[in-house]
């Protein structure tokens, strides 16, 4: 078996055992990413001279570091030295951050090897990877599939074995929907959990960092080394973090876990809908309690989100004007040359959403669109906090349907945003939700999605363990056999 | 028809924070371009803004000392606009939930106390600067950026350039009095706009307002405000229309000009910036900041009054600013005679400071040389004419005055045999008026006297003089 197909926890047991290098594990991992790389292209850029010297210079480390020598791929809207940040954009290429993101820095420091920077839909808005200016990245399961996305290079780069864990960022559900559909795990934490500084803002509010990981003890990993308060970011949260592999093993037994009636019905797929209320069987098996919980609020999660996500990031996205970095079109006056540089440096996606949001802050707006979305989130805030007072945690599908065909969305934004239906509202509530694969349907991954209350990262990860228990669904590989 | 201005007033303060609102650069003046920068303030992508609570503090001494309320909680909104010099294209200020809101300040002009009420007072971030370079290229100086101002709006009460002015005056002592700005106009630490308009006496509704900027002076603000009445009064008097409208004084020709209209509004699309969390003044942190307050110029100037029994004109212009007053306070306790340190400031000390344009701040002589020089001459050791040379001396080598006394040689000529001699002969030399003093023409005693001084080169103490004059005169 390839060094680059363990898990992190297997690799670190190896190496902490003298096994092996850092170096032997880079070595696996190019080769890999040579291998798989041309179909899958999972990353903008990838950094094989600098892993290599970063190996080489681990040798001597402290070898007990919490991500010895464990490959990681990074979201490219995530800013490093030495390395471009595009977000997948024009309009940032070329642009290479002065400084490292906090969770840069903490992955440098927990001993990680970071091997590339991923695909992403630009500036994360879209759920395919196919909004990329770049490139279109593959579903290593299916080539003629989306890896869904934003964060589509991280889920596929961790599915194809081409690092053995990543980071992603959520907004509005742009970790959970991919590692859905490549059959992978992958969390959001909750808001303020882990620093979004250095992270390149979409919608500032709901924007949360997280880990992908092919199974949960190393998401668990992952997020304790990238949680945890930043006097750089005002809106983290500031507290002594937990173990999160420490809660790894408590087991489900006493778990009252809700199903969401209203996120199983219209317009989720059959197969996926299957597997899912499979997975809540398997919890029962293992001692959890399942309850029906109806939350009717939900349907109004998607119009309200596209109001508060796209008025962010209408005004994160105005510094893009060719002044100070990245791409710049030549003009006679300045605003025109604003005017040349936005048209030419945007795609289309991100245009729409700079358009909306634009629209829904103007004077004689604000009030019916963005003022009232606001009071929609507050009302979805309570009604999670409702169904918390009766559930520890709460599942549902991540994503209503497996992954789809490249080209069969992209001129059709709504069927587009229709695929983050189940994880949008977690985000509005700022709440952890994880995704973790719960078997194939036609051959393809289907995602559950565990939702838990503020901080509740703890109950998610001990659940979704017991459940890669007892449902023996842990680690799955494409094109390798799978139970 | 007789019209009435109706003024409210914007300042812009630049607080004295050692380093910005947002991030940790320096403040610093005059540093070279682009020195004082960091991602956070170049507004990078991935950064993000972290408060200075000093900024805040800054804020809120400010509302206690202009009678405000305190949020307890206020939000930074974002001002969504496109310009070279604002790197994240928003500025973060403060739009519905200011910090201070319905204060006043009651100030004195044209011999009135006017109350004028401070509508609101918010924090905001300040912007670059462009530097427009010979070959017609622009640059931008991102230095500034980010440097914490303080928005004061009045209501519209003030109603002449005076009281604007006294508004304005008042305002900085204030700043100063509480250590949270320099409020040096002509280096454009406190800035000031003020929104005109004019009606007929009488009328309730307010005209049509234009807004007036590039006013560095206090008087540019009266030249530019009665400028700007009586330009809108001829225009309404010709029948034509105000327009609203940005205007610019214009130093060089002492007129307004249009700058910008405002007729179009600009849709800044405010809304609550995600990326800071509400700021809250508790009700403990209030009064910390309360108990803390220092004494502002009007207490002080009636303080001045019964404790030192100044006249009132003393402590007005004394209390002035705090620099001033502090000076004087520092100076009365060492010599125990306040009118005439009172007396010797408001003569001596402020009138070098006016000829050579220089502040308090920046003046060479301290407050121990300054009672020295005040000690010399109640001890008789130089007069007090010579008093006056050397404290010219000492304002501009900034050395004590005992050193510049001995130097130059001033010392006061007490040696009555000395006198004497001296005495002796100029009545020899001027038997004249002698003999009209001898008759009791007192008034000969002046040319006496002055002659000694001349013979002695002003140095014989006059006291002395005058005395043995009369000894010698009258005893024969």
């Amino acid at each position: 078996m390839e060094l680059c197909t363990k898990t992190a926890s297997e690799l670190i047991g190896m190496l902490r055992a003298g096994e092996i290098d850092p170096i032997d594990i880079v070595d696996s991992t190019f080769k890999r990413i040579n291998d798989k790389e041309p179909d899958v292209k999972a990353f903008i850029v990838t950094l094989e001279e600098g892993a290599r010297a970063r190996a080489e210079e681990l040798k001597d480390a402290d070898r007990s570091l919490p991500l010895y020598g464990i490959p990681v791929a990074v979201k490219d809207n995530m800013c490093m030295r030495g390395a471009q940040t595009t977000c997948g954009s024009k309009i940032l290429t070329p642009y290479e951050p002065p400084y490292d993101a906090t969770v840069v820095e903490k992955l440098k420091a927990a001993g990680a090897v970071i091997v590339g920077k991923t695909n992403m839909d630009e500036f994360a808005m879209g759920s395919s990877c196919e909004w990329s200016a770049h490139h279109p990245t593959r579903n290593p399961w299916d080539l003629e599939r989306a890896p869904g996305g934003s964060s589509g290079g991280s889920a596929a780069a961790v599915a194809a074995c081409e690092c053995s864990m990543s980071l992603g960022s959520d907004t509005g559900g742009s970790i959970r929907q991919p590692a859905s559909l490549c059959g992978v795990v992958g969390m959001k934490p909750t808001y303020g959990a882990v620093s979004r500084y250095g992270l390149v803002a979409f919608a500032s509010s709901l924007d949360q960092i997280g880990p992908f990981a092919r199974d949960v003890r190393d998401c668990a990993m992952l997020l304790d080394v990238i949680c945890g308060h930043d006097p750089k970011d005002s809106t983290s949260i500031d507290r002594e973090p937990p173990d999160h592999v420490a809660a790894l093993d408590a087991g489900a037994e006493g778990m009252t876990i809700g199903m969401i009636k209203d996120l199983f019905g219209e317009g989720v797929e059959p197969g996926v809908r299957e597997r899912v209320s499979d997975a809540a069987g398997v919890f029962e098996k293992m001692g959890a309690k399942i309850k029906q919980i109806e939350m009717p609020i939900v349907k109004y999660a998607l119009p309200a989100y596209y109001l508060i996500a796209p008025a962010e990031a209408s005004s994160n996205l105005a510094r893009y004007d060719g002044v100070q970095y990245g791409m710049r079109e030549d003009a006679d006056d300045i605003v025109s040359m604003y005017r040349k540089t936005r048209r030419a440096g945007f795609g289309s996606e991100v245009k729409r959403r700079i358009m909306l949001g634009t629209y829904a802050l103007s004077a004689g707006y604000y009030d019916a669109y963005y003022l009232r979305a606001l009071k929609v989130r507050t009302l979805i805030v309570k009604e999670f906090e409702k169904a918390f007072s009766e559930c520890d945690i709460l599942m549902s599908p991540t994503s209503p349907s497996t992954a789809f065909k490249l080209n069969e969305k992209i001129d059709d934004p709504l069927a587009m945003y229709m695929m983050d239906i189940c994880t949008i509202p977690v985000n509005l509530a700022g709440l952890p939700g994880m995704s973790i694969p719960c078997g194939l349907s036609d051959g393809l991954p289907v995602g559950l999605q565990l939702i838990g209350p503020t901080l509740g990262e703890q109950a998610l990860l001990r659940a979704a363990r017991a459940f890669e228990i007892g449902s023996g669904i842990c680690g799955m590989i494409p094109g390798e056999k799978t139970d | 028809m007789k019209y009435e201005p109706v003024i409210g007033i914007e300042v812009h303060a630049q607080l004295k924070t050692d380093s910005k609102l947002f991030c940790g650069c320096s403040t610093g003046f005059a540093a070279a371009p682009n020195h004082h920068v960091c991602p956070v303030c170049l507004g990078l992508p991935g950064t993000l803004p972290v408060l200075n609570r000093k900024a805040i503090e800054y804020v809120v001494r400010t509302c206690i000392a202009l009678e405000c309320e305190v949020s307890p909680a206020s939000r930074f909104a974002r001002k969504n606009y496109y310009y070279p010099d604002l790197p994240k294209a928003y500025q973060i200020s403060q739009y519905e939930l200011p910090i201070g809101r319905n204060g006043k300040l009651t100030v004195r002009a044209g011999g009135k106390e006017k109350t004028i009420r401070i509508h609101r007072i918010h924090l905001e971030e300040d912007a670059g600067k462009l530097v427009h370079d010979a070959s017609g290229g622009s640059c931008v100086d991102y230095n500034r950026t980010g440097i914490p101002l303080m928005e004061i709006v009045t209501e519209a009460d003030v109603r002449s350039s005076e009281e604007a002015v006294a508004y304005l005056t008042s305002l900085r002592s204030i700043l100063q009095y509480i250590g949270v700005c320099g409020a040096n106009m002509e280096k454009g630490e406190m800035r000031c706009e003020p929104n005109i308009s004019v009606r007929p006496v009488g009328a309730e509704e307010f005209g049509t307002k234009t807004e007036m900027k590039n006013l560095n002076s206090f008087r540019a603000v009266r030249l530019g405000v009665d400028f700007e009445i009586e330009r809108q009064i001829d225009a309404i008097e010709n029948g034509e229309r105000i327009v609203q409208e940005t205007r610019r004084w214009d130093e060089a020709t002492q007129t307004t000009q249009t700058m910008r209209s405002k007729e179009r509004a600009h849709d800044y699309r405010y809304f609550p910036d995600p990326d800071l969390v509400p700021v809250e003044v508790s009700a403990s942190v209030l009064e910390r900041i309360r108990a803390k307050a220092p004494e502002l110029p009007e207490p002080r100037r009636v303080r001045f009054i019964s404790q030192y029994g100044l006249p009132e004109y003393d402590a007005e212009v004394l209390t002035g600013t705090k620099a001033m007053a502090d000076f004087f306070e520092r100076a009365a306790a060492i010599h125990n005679d306040p009118k005439a340190v009172s007396n010797w400031i408001m003569t001596e000390l402020m009138g070098c400071l006016n000829e050579s344009g220089k502040t308090i701040d920046e003046c060479l002589v301290t407050v121990e040389d300054f009672t020295a020089l005040l000690g010399l001459m109640g001890k008789g050791v130089i007069s007090a004419r010579m008093g006056k040379d050397v404290f010219k001396d000492m304002f501009a080598s900034g050395r004590p005055p005992a050193e510049i006394i001995k130097e130059k040689g001033l010392e006061q000529m007490n040696d009555e045999i000395a006198i004497s001699e001296a005495v002796e002969k100029v009545i020899a030399d001027n038997p004249g008026p002698a003999a009209d003093f001898r008759a009791g023409k007192k008034q000969a005693a002046g040319f006496l006297v002055g002659q000694v001084m001349r013979l002695t080169g002003g140095k014989a103490n006059p006291k002395i003089v005058g005395r043995i004059i009369e000894e010698k005169l009258l005893s024969e």
